[in-house]
């Protein structure tokens, strides 16, 4: 049961990738991320991590790609992709490159799972008081580091986008 | 339970799948979305270590990872806005001012 269920989403989440990257619509493609990203969040899920699935499914699914499709909508690029590629021999080279780096790090993880693995723990809990007391205790500074450079992240965005910046 | 070493192979798929995608494509927007394939993927990997280890520092690490990718994207759809208002266009072959 839990093996097919994992086949099913992986499939999924495989499917959806490689529709981002071939799709030439922007918008197909991120409607495609957006499949992919609640596959990750139900992989997340069956590794019992769920507050991240939660927080997956909220913040990258809902705001993040949220804004993807508004800037996709403000651009308009729909007729970007259309013309002829000056230079598509040199983007094909992405094709041999990308089978190179699937099979290095097929090797790495083959590897590892070869060699003496630390036996299987505890099951980490995913609930959102183990998160939060790791956050509160030993991850706090990270913590309020993080709210730095969101406050960061969001005075620059308002600097770019203003008129005649 | 499936092994998590299976978890980590389809990390390693969609890191690949993110990797072509942004050396293939011209639409900025597309790229950017391959970068957060790849985000993605990385995540992926962090929470199967973690479960194999038995500690939830992994999900506090992709916690942090989704906090620094929400600030990246609003920063990085911002630069790709102001640049398609001052040029007209939209593709990476454009944006080579900085190029050696």
């Amino acid at each position: 049961m839990a093996h097919a269920t994992f086949v099913i989403i992986a499939a999924l989440a495989v499917a959806s990738a490689v529709g981002l990257i071939v799709k030439k619509n922007p918008i197909h493609g991120a409607l495609f991320l957006v499949v992919n990203l609640g596959c990750v969040a139900a992989l997340y899920l069956t590794l019992g991590a769920e507050f991240l699935a939660a927080a997956q499914v909220i913040v990258y699914a809902g705001a993040i790609m949220v804004l993807f499709v508004f800037a996709i909508m403000v651009l308009i690029p729909g007729k970007e992709e259309t013309g002829p590629d000056p230079r598509r021999r040199w983007r094909l080279i992405a094709l041999p490159a990308g089978a190179l780096l699937f099979l290095q790090l097929i090797v790495i993880v083959s590897v590892v799972r070869n060699s003496a693995a630390p036996a299987a723990g505890a099951r980490p809990s995913g609930s959102v008081e183990a998160i939060g007391r790791l956050l509160f205790t030993d991850y706090l500074f990270p913590f309020e580091l993080t709210s730095v450079l969101l406050l960061a992240a969001m005075v620059g965005v308002m600097l770019l986008s203003r008129r005649g910046a | 339970m499936v092994d998590e070493s299976w978890y980590v192979a389809l990390s390693a798929v969609l890191f690949t799948l993110g990797v072509v995608g942004v050396v293939l494509r011209r639409n900025p927007l597309v790229i950017f979305m391959s970068v957060e394939l790849m985000l993605n993927a990385a995540n992926l990997a962090l929470v199967a270590f973690g479960h194999r280890f038995g500690n939830a520092e992994g999900q506090t690490l992709v916690f942090f990872v989704m906090a620094v990718a929400a600030a990246e994207v609003a920063v990085g759809l911002a630069i790709i806005v102001t640049i398609f208002r001052l040029r007209r266009r939209l593709s990476v072959d454009d944006l080579s001012l900085m190029r050696w």
